[in-house]
């Protein structure tokens, strides 16, 4: 049972969000709210939303979200309006750009590399030929075994 | 060859990646406002709250903005360097007094040293906002035209100010 708790505990504790109380009046904007603030990287500590982020730094930018939403502003200017300030690296999903570049293309790379590599393995492996052991050698190997097996 | 070569390749790569990793700073975020004009605010003075700063008031003149808090803990740290760096009178210092009571600011600036010309408040991290804030203490360098030159975030340290900062704020004062 004592176990049990535990294990509850431990799962409860890994939903994190933070303490919120901004609430817009129309649903709509609300679920745009919520989709912005979970999209955008609280800065203090970088692993995090400012959704989930308890950071007086992210408190004060679901603020600034909060209100430009209110203010009738669209999900791209409020983006433009982050990004202008603290730079792609606010957003969870950065846009492609040769900056960003090896970040996307990256592991498509890695991925070809690793499909030829293994193409270039599997050809190289069938082209050895298995080798033939004739009835003379397999008598020879087996007599081998046997006698050998002394020590 | 070719079998010993390729993964002495491989391996190059991955430690070179990996090295350059190491140096990397993934606190240190390249702010956008480089090289940009500096964020437009006007800010009451922490020592005269009726009187306002901003930024447009320093056209014409290199001026430092140290965003400082008396809640930060580093820049407890950089303190001593600022005091110094104003002696030399090399530059106007701003403060951001970054979401700060106004009484403990004034108390830390009397034990510990007013480095600033003057400092300005931002209660609730507004300026802060405009200006990328997100780690105290930070440092602006911005031009003669009112242009952010150069961004340092955390403290500044003595060897901070005498490689990077020194230099470039020669440089600025001698642009016209």
């Amino acid at each position: 049972m004592k176990h049990w708790l535990l294990v509850l505990l431990f799962l409860v504790s890994t939903l994190g969000f933070a303490i919120d109380d901004h609430q817009l009046a129309d649903p709509e904007q609300q679920k745009a709210y919520e989709l912005i603030i979970s999209e955008l990287r609280c800065l203090v500590c970088q692993n995090q939303t400012i959704a989930d982020s308890n950071a007086e730094l992210a408190a004060d930018l679901r603020r600034q979200v909060y209100e430009m939403l209110q203010q009738g502003k669209s999900k791209d200017e409020i983006v433009l309006f982050m990004t202008d300030r603290y730079g792609d690296f606010v957003l969870y999903n950065p846009p492609l750009k040769t900056k960003t570049a090896l970040l996307w293309l990256g592991p498509i790379a890695f991925l070809l590399t690793g499909l030829i590599m293994i193409s270039w393995i599997i050809r190289r492996k069938k082209k050895t030929e298995p080798t033939i052991i004739d009835k003379d050698k397999q008598e020879k190997i087996r007599h081998l075994l046997g006698d050998g097996d002394q020590s | 060859m070719l079998k010993y070569i390729i993964p002495l390749i491989l391996f190059i790569v991955l430690a070179v990646f990996l090295a350059v990793g190491l140096k990397l700073k993934p606190s240190e975020i390249p702010s956008p406002l480089l090289n940009k004009p500096a964020p437009a605010f006007s800010a009451p003075k922490l020592t005269a709250p009726n009187e306002k700063l901003s930024p447009a008031d320093l056209k014409g003149k290199v001026w430092l903005f140290n965003v400082w808090a008396s809640w930060c803990v580093s820049c407890r740290e950089e303190h001593p360097v600022l005091n110094k760096f104003a002696k030399q009178q090399a530059v106007i210092i701003v403060g951001l007094n970054y979401k700060d009571d106004p009484e403990a600011a004034k108390n830390w600036l009397a034990s510990l040293g007013n480095p600033y010309n003057d400092s300005v408040m931002d209660a609730d991290g507004r300026i802060g906002i405009d200006w990328g804030v997100y780690g105290v203490p930070e440092t602006f360098v911005i031009d003669k035209k009112g242009v952010v030159r150069y961004k340092h975030t955390g403290p500044v340290t003595g060897e901070d100010l005498q490689n990077k900062l020194l230099p470039l704020i020669a440089k600025l004062q001698a642009e016209s």
